[in-house]
């Protein structure tokens, strides 16, 4: 990477999905989870036929998903992960959960894109649950999905609404998985995590140097390179 | 002749249901759920029951509707906490409900185990994680897994597309998620159908739960609600 700023402002969200569309590649089996991740869908290229050129996973039990289903299309037995209902794709499938699951941990899938609270440095991800008392607890198949492709990226904004830095040292909020993350996406850069550490790949609107200024897990990791190839 | 029962009416699909029962309830969200077993579970009366369900009910139809009637002393879910939650998540606050929070795969697993006749598998899902707490740790190969258990329903109560008089199954679309596992893994296995088919009528290569997983077979009209949100 260059020391300059691949553009001049930070990405919104839907910026971010289509940068991450563009790395996923073609023909790959891929989760997009729920929530954010999801508008990756929107940016995937697409074949002569409007086909998106990847095969889509949702965890309730079907490949080949499509997209969100418009008027008559909705049938209520056929939904995402989300419970949105959506339309399926030329030889798509469909299969009960225990296959679906075991379609994940068997690391069948190729990506899986989920949103988190925080990421730290080693790969262990924090996106079920902020650990705050009063909360209910929910985690789906999240825990399922961290460890369940062979590569796990994060899509979330850098900071939190107050501020601090959602790319950490260690995560403080009750953990998903542990060393799972191989990348993750923000509004400010992307950097690939591994056990040396974080490396920054690319930054949106402010340079690597005021990128570490800001961000103290950056800063803080002796091993961190900007010399990512 | 086939021991699997075809019945009049959902009153005489869910008779005998004893209190205390646990009880596997199929469907992700409102696909899938077994609306009117469940509207009869209601009817029946059967209390204190533990539930495994992947969600915890929505507005206040199907599973929201069994546990609004306080009939569940406890439920098994992966994912309790939705837009319209709000009979459980009241109940929770309340403390007038248990819960066990599974991983959606171990969920599956677990009663793909029981079904299977598997005394208990070590799974990667939750490793360092404050759900693995308490569990049975272990390494193989370098890779770290927990232990996990099965679980077994006296009861699942399933939604399926068709079934011919035989009691051989197949569902629709993503509707499908959990009743194929929970039909292998209780003692009793109740499936409300849009349609039953004379035996024969559907092609065996595309039968998804054969007859021998399914005790009693109800047709019900199909009622089909969709969340309204995301999860």
């Amino acid at each position: 990477m260059t020391a300059q700023a691949s553009t001049a402002a930070p990405l919104t969200m839907d910026q971010l999905a289509a940068v991450i569309a563009h790395d996923i590649p073609e023909g790959s089996y891929v989760n997009l989870g729920i929530g954010q991740p999801t508008k990756i869908a929107d940016h995937l290229p697409k074949d002569e036929s409007g086909n998106i050129n990847v095969i889509l996973h949702t965890e309730n039990g079907m490949l080949g998903m499509g997209r969100k289903a418009e008027g008559e299309e909705i049938d209520a037995d056929l939904t995402n992960a989300g419970k949105v209902p959506v339309v399926e794709t030329p030889g798509c499938s469909y299969f009960h959960h225990a296959d679906s699951f075991a379609m994940m941990r068997g690391g069948h899938l190729d990506v899986c894109v989920l949103g988190a609270f925080q990421v730290a440095t080693n790969g262990d991800l924090a996106n079920w649950s902020t650990g705050k008392s009063g909360d209910i607890p929910a985690v789906g198949g999240a825990m399922d999905l961290a460890i369940g492709a062979k590569d796990v990226f994060v899509m979330m904004s850098l900071f939190a609404k107050d501020g601090t830095p959602k790319l950490v040292q260690a995560c403080t909020m009750p953990l998903t998985g542990i060393g799972c993350v191989s990348r993750v996406y923000t509004d400010y850069g992307v950097f690939d995590l591994g056990p040396d550490g974080a490396r920054v790949r690319e930054t949106f609107g402010i340079t690597p140097d005021e990128l570490f200024a800001k961000v103290a897990a950056l800063q803080r990791e002796p091993r961190c390179r900007v010399d990512c190839p | 002749m086939a021991r699997t029962s075809i019945l009049a009416t959902t009153d005489q699909a869910v008779a005998g249901i004893e209190d205390a029962s646990t009880i596997l309830i199929g469907g992700f969200g409102l696909a899938g759920m077994p609306f009117d077993l469940i509207d009869a579970l209601i009817r029946q009366g059967a209390k204190d029951l533990t539930i495994v369900a992947n969600n915890a009910g929505n507005a206040e139809v199907g599973l929201a509707a069994l546990l609004k009637a306080k009939r569940v002393r406890k439920i098994l879910c992966s994912f309790p906490r939705q837009v319209d939650s709000y009979v459980f998540d009241e109940l929770y606050r309340e403390g007038k409900i248990e819960l066990e929070l599974v991983p959606q795969g171990n969920l599956a697993e677990r009663m793909r185990a029981a079904g299977a006749g598997i005394g208990a598998f070590f799974s990667p899902t939750a490793v360092g994680t404050p759900l693995a707490e308490g569990k049975e740790e272990r390494t193989i190969d370098g890779k770290r897994y927990i232990l996990e258990y099965p679980i077994r329903g006296d009861y699942a109560l399933i939604s399926a597309h068709q079934s011919d008089v035989m009691g051989n199954l197949v569902y629709r679309k993503t509707a499908r998620n959990f009743g194929p596992v929970m039909a292998t893994a209780a003692v009793t296995t109740i499936v409300q159908v849009n349609e039953i088919v004379p035996t024969g009528y559907l092609d065996p290569e595309s039968i998804i739960t054969p007859s021998i997983y399914v005790d009693r077979v109800v047709q019900t009209e199909a009622r089909h609600y969709t969340v309204k949100g995301a999860r």
